[in-house]
């Protein structure tokens, strides 16, 4: 393994600079009142020490491209290559947003597009690509239901009931929209329990928030009963789309009842998660939160596409981006929805929930104890280590950490919340079987060694750059910049 | 199968692994009826080649027309090195460093990020990036309203010199949560925000006042006494900054007596391409007794069991996985690839190359303005310092011109005419240091004869 | 097993109070708390001369998994903080019940009226895992 690399800020010496890249000095007449006095404390060093440095930064990484990377809730799938080279093209990237429609037809047509093929694979009537991340379609969704009720009049509707195995995000999106958060109890088999929705229904219910398959990696087996209940009260349904790669072209969340969604582009439209984003999180809408959608949105007069403004949504939620979202972003996605095709989408779902299943199935021969057993996985599933933990004094993150080791990065850990010790696992539909079968082989050699040898795997990792970090003295001396009189 | 490596072998044996006859079976738990054989309104597959053919003729036919907006984002040079670092797998394709052993390499970029912005903002810490500059400026002023105890109000005053598409933004974002924006009016000579607009403000309860410089126009602000009159309202200071400009303008810790309590801003300047609006960069920074409010993810440097030094993400109690609806933010994901860009970016530039950027901007806008307003029809709005951008009156309607010169391959500018009615027919152009003086003189002859032509029929 | 003292009253959502001899009442969180929080890296406390309501979140501890506020277990007004714990919040963790107090409250209200429970009702009540 790679030995650690220091800060650039410790490579640096006075005076070395990078001349081909900097423009001819220039005098620039700046009263005295407003100048810096001393120059920013940024690194001085030579291009060839900036590219080995960052090289050898990005080899401390695990990454898709380098390893099996089957972090749950996250569909760590293979990002291919053409989306980022076709979204780099000299026309795409010198566009200057507030440039004129004319000299963006060929731009606005993919964006166009994009949204008719999230709206058909969706069942959704509309869709805004503004959303820069999950967090911010969420947010969009929850203002528009928040909006729909305020323009009926129905002021009393602030309650967003989410379930209690929910992403944080969701109750977290509640309350920057000003709602109270009602949590709802699943049961032992993950399903929603109905009396409980009943129970929390209310003339105060805005809306409920569900991921469909949920958090635990099933299907809500009742969602047509729970969209008729939740509708008759008065509230909306909003689908967090963290799962969608598990049902892409079987089922649609407009067909379940949805009255709101938004995608995760970087999760089912196979888009970077580049170190943690740039993510991007259109909405999709029914026909009656239409009118609300968070601007701007692409429309097309005749054969020309131009941006739709408040002007042209005057009941919309208003804008969530300085300009139009992350633009390169959703190109990427266009690329990858135009290779797949309606038969290839499709294929993204069976592929993936075969590689999860298969995988249930080889762990749970292999001695391990699935959290919803029973149940059919969806494109992802979760084992509970409660027993090793119990047993052997060695957790889940002792086997996350061992799985560095053996080359894997390590499955989503103590999430959902709710079941104890647990993986929450998600291989997607990229992965080969014998990829599969070599992750299965060291989770089971890394039991044996939790048996035998208990130490080393809560010692573990030991392979790579760092061992296990101190988060305490992390949180207690809090070093968030480097400072050259720190050391 | 694009991008699915499952032979029919391996198909084959892993149904009957999980006991299955079918990959249908493996729905069997979702309702009979709900599901859809079609996607009616998905076309058919294409092949990368013909992807690659589609997207490249569209990408063509948008051309790279000679472009003179900011307004908010700015064309640099992107030294070569940025986006062959960025695109490395390493970085591209690996996820928030959960597992920290394992993405040394991402926290480490974010540790470099967030001392750079420190460095440049001149406050204590920073945060490994917001989305953007508008939703920051939004963050921010959340922020604010936590950090503030005494204040009760939620009140926050934003001047009308303030980018209009970030208080739209930040009004869309904060609206839910109470918050009152207000607006300051901007001197009509100066296009700068009066510091006497704030001392009228004297005995109201006000959160935090926004100060944006450069200014929306282009103009410089004098901060140093809107800083002043704020603290004197006993309101924090949120300032909102291009961080290229940081270069060479006074740094928000050090304005007024005792610096701005929050930086926030736009890091599309350092490194990343104009792309069509995204996906850019929103930073924030502040000083240490306010950065537990402080929303998104930060890294810090610590020990491992060894006693190295490793990064991890630190402060997470204030995220939204831990604290759910409590959090202080619902953000999840920072800009990671970009703030990857941006460090590279500094990095290579140093305060030396990032001085001569700034410097070039400025020298290139003066020029541009000259350039521009020696034409007859048009002078320059505003008296007072700026930086790289400058509103200029227009005799004539601004937007049949900029669509006359989008047709020649300029882009003009920016009409202000939708968001400053007030201003009369008004256009805000940029130069920055990639504007050399054949393209301003083009600019400058194509405008002339336009408006000749105009002011003939 | 953790530590109850007899002498304090307790509340369900796990802070603790003691009737300091001036009648003012000093809160903290018992030991069962701080050991399911782990290491406490921060500690926000109220300041001096705010007015709390029962149940009104008072103080945030902040470990590195998890923060959770902490309730006025009875209405009153603020004297004091513990400013000790902004630079070492770990004394919560060394001792719960001592160094480790989190605010000093002027009570409205007489503490016996309060619902509070005792030691033997809190202990059942936490070794019961709530």
């Amino acid at each position: 393994m790679l030995a650690p690399e220091p800060v650039i800020f410790e490579l640096s010496r006075p005076g070395r600079t990078t001349p081909a890249q900097q423009p001819p000095a220039a005098a620039a007449a700046l009263p005295e009142q407003f100048r810096r006095r001393q120059p920013a404390a940024l690194p001085e060093v030579s291009e060839l020490q900036v590219v080995r440095h960052y090289t050898r930064l990005s080899q401390l990484n695990y990454s898709i491209d380098t390893r099996f990377y089957p972090l749950g809730s996250c569909t760590m799938k293979y990002n291919p290559k053409v989306c980022n080279a076709l979204a780099l093209l000299p026309g795409f990237l010198a566009r200057h947003p507030l440039a004129p429609a004319a000299t963006g037809q060929g731009l606005l047509a993919c964006l166009f597009e994009l949204q008719e093929l999230l709206a058909a694979v969706t069942g959704m009537a509309g869709v805004s690509l503004t959303p820069m991340a999950g967090a911010q379609g969420e947010f969009a969704g929850v203002a528009m239901i928040r909006a729909y009720h305020r323009a009926r009049g129905d002021h009393a509707r602030n309650e967003i009931l989410v379930p209690d195995a929910a992403h944080g995000t969701n109750p977290a999106t509640a309350t920057m929209c000003g709602m109270k958060v009602r949590e709802l109890a699943s049961r032992p088999d993950g399903d929603l329990d109905l009396d409980a929705l009943d129970a929390a229904l209310s003339p105060a219910t805005a809306g409920i928030m569900l991921t469909n398959p949920s958090t635990l990696g099933v299907f809500e087996r009742n969602i047509v009963e729970v969209a008729r209940r939740v509708h008759a009260a008065g509230g909306l349904l909003y689908y967090d789309g963290a799962n969608l790669n598990a049902i892409l072209g079987r089922v649609r969340p407009g067909d379940m009842g949805f009255d709101v969604i938004h995608v995760n582009l970087h999760k089912t439209f196979s888009t970077p998660h580049g170190g943690g984003g740039p993510g991007a999180g259109a909405v999709g809408v029914g026909e009656r939160l239409l009118p609300f959608l968070p601007v701007p949105i692409v429309g097309r007069d005749g054969g020309c596409y131009r941006w739709l403004d408040e002007r042209d949504l005057p009941q919309s939620i208003g804008r969530l981006s300085a300009f139009m979202g992350n633009t390169g972003i959703l190109l990427r996605a266009w690329v990858y929805l135009r290779i797949l095709g309606a038969a290839g989408l499709r294929r993204v779902a069976e592929y993936s929930t075969l590689n999860a299943n298969y995988l249930l199935a080889r762990l749970t021969e292999a001695g391990f104890e699935p959290a919803c057993s029973g149940r059919r996985a969806s494109h992802e599933f979760i084992v509970t280590l409660r027993r090793q933990a119990r047993e052997l004094g060695v957790t889940a993150m002792d086997f996350a950490k061992r799985l560095l080791d053996y080359g894997y990065h390590a499955p989503t850990t103590y999430f959902p919340l709710l079941v104890p010790e647990c993986l929450l696992i998600e291989p997607t539909e990229t992965e080969t079987r014998e990829e599969l079968d070599g992750f299965v082989e060291a989770l089971a050699a890394i039991q044996r060694e939790a048996a035998t040898d208990p130490e080393l795997v809560r010692g573990a990792p030991h392979s790579l750059p760092v061992r296990r970090l101190d988060d305490v003295r992390a949180a207690r001396q809090l070093d968030l910049a480097w400072r050259p009189a720190a050391r | 199968m694009p991008y699915i490596p499952h032979t029919s072998d391996d198909l084959r044996a892993m149904l009957e692994r999980i006991g299955v006859r079918s990959l249908d079976e493996l729905f069997d738990e979702i309702p009979a009826g709900l599901g859809v054989d079609q996607l009616p309104g998905i076309p058919p597959a294409l092949s990368e080649m013909e992807v690659t053919r589609l997207a490249g003729e569209r990408a063509a036919a948008d051309g790279q027309p000679l472009n003179f907006i900011g307004a908010g984002a700015y064309e640099h040079h992107v030294p070569a090195p940025v986006w062959a670092l960025v695109s490395r797998g390493e970085f591209y394709s690996a996820y928030t460093p959960y597992q920290a052993e394992a993405s040394q390499g991402t926290l480490q970029v974010m540790y470099e990020f967030q001392s750079m912005i420190a460095a440049l903002t001149g406050l204590d810490a920073a945060n490994a990036s917001l989305y953007d500059g508008a939703s920051a400026l939004a963050e921010a002023c959340l922020m604010a309203v936590r950090a503030h105890r005494r204040s009760r109000a939620a009140r926050i005053l934003v001047p009308r010199t303030v980018h209009p598409t970030w208080r739209r933004v930040a009004r869309a974002i904060t609206e839910g949560q109470g918050l009152v924006l207000e607006e300051l009016p901007c001197d009509p000579q100066t296009g700068t925000t009066p510091a006497a607009a704030l001392a009228a403000q004297a005995g109201t309860d006000v959160t935090a006042v926004v100060i944006q410089q450069p200014n929306f126009f282009g103009q410089l602000e004098d901060v140093d006494a809107l800083a002043r009159q704020a603290r004197a309202l006993g309101a924090l200071v949120i300032a909102a900054v291009n961080p290229v400009a940081l270069a060479v303008l006074k740094p928000p810790g050090e304005w007024g007596d005792d610096g701005a309590d929050i930086a926030c801003g736009e890091g599309q300047p350092l490194g990343i391409p104009l792309s069509g609006g995204g996906p850019y960069l929103g930073f924030m920074a502040t000083r240490i007794e306010h950065v537990r409010q402080m929303p998104g993810r930060i890294a810090g440097r610590t020990v491992d069991r060894d006693g190295r030094p490793g990064f991890t993400l630190t402060l997470q109690a204030r995220e939204q996985h831990i604290r759910r609806g409590k959090a202080t933010s619902n953000i999840c994901t920072n800009q990671g690839l970009l703030m990857t860009a941006a460090t590279i970016h500094l990095a290579l530039l140093g305060p030396t190359g990032l001085q001569r950027v700034a410097e070039a901007c400025m020298a290139r806008s003066q020029e541009l303005v000259a350039a521009l307003a020696a034409q007859t029809g048009v002078r320059l709005l505003f008296s007072g310092p700026r930086f790289h951008e400058a509103a200029l009156a227009f005799e004539a309607p601004v937007a049949p011109v900029l669509e006359v010169l989008a047709a020649q391959g300029i882009v003009g500018g920016f009409d202000l005419a939708g968001d400053y009615p007030e201003l009369g027919q008004a256009l805000l152009v940029c130069a920055t240091e990639t504007r050399t003086s054949a393209d301003i003189a083009r600019y400058a002859r194509a405008l002339g004869s336009l408006l000749e032509r105009t002011r003939a029929a | 097993m953790s530590n109850v003292p007899a002498e304090l009253r307790y509340t369900k959502s796990h802070e603790w109070v003691r009737v300091l001899p001036d009648g003012s009442l000093q809160i903290g969180i018992t030991d069962h708390a701080q050991a399911a929080l782990g290491d406490l890296v921060f500690v926000e406390v109220p300041e001096a001369g705010r007015q709390l309501s029962a149940g009104d979140a008072c103080a945030v501890v902040e470990s590195v998994k998890a923060a959770s506020d902490v309730y006025a277990p009875v209405g009153g007004e603020v004297i004091a903080g513990n400013e000790l714990l902004a630079t070492q919040p770990e004394l919560i963790n060394q001792d719960p019940y001592g160094q480790g107090w989190i605010l000093r409250l002027q009570a409205d209200v007489d503490p016996d009226s309060a619902g509070l429970l005792d030691a033997a009702a809190y202990g059942e009540l936490s070794a019961a895992g709530h």
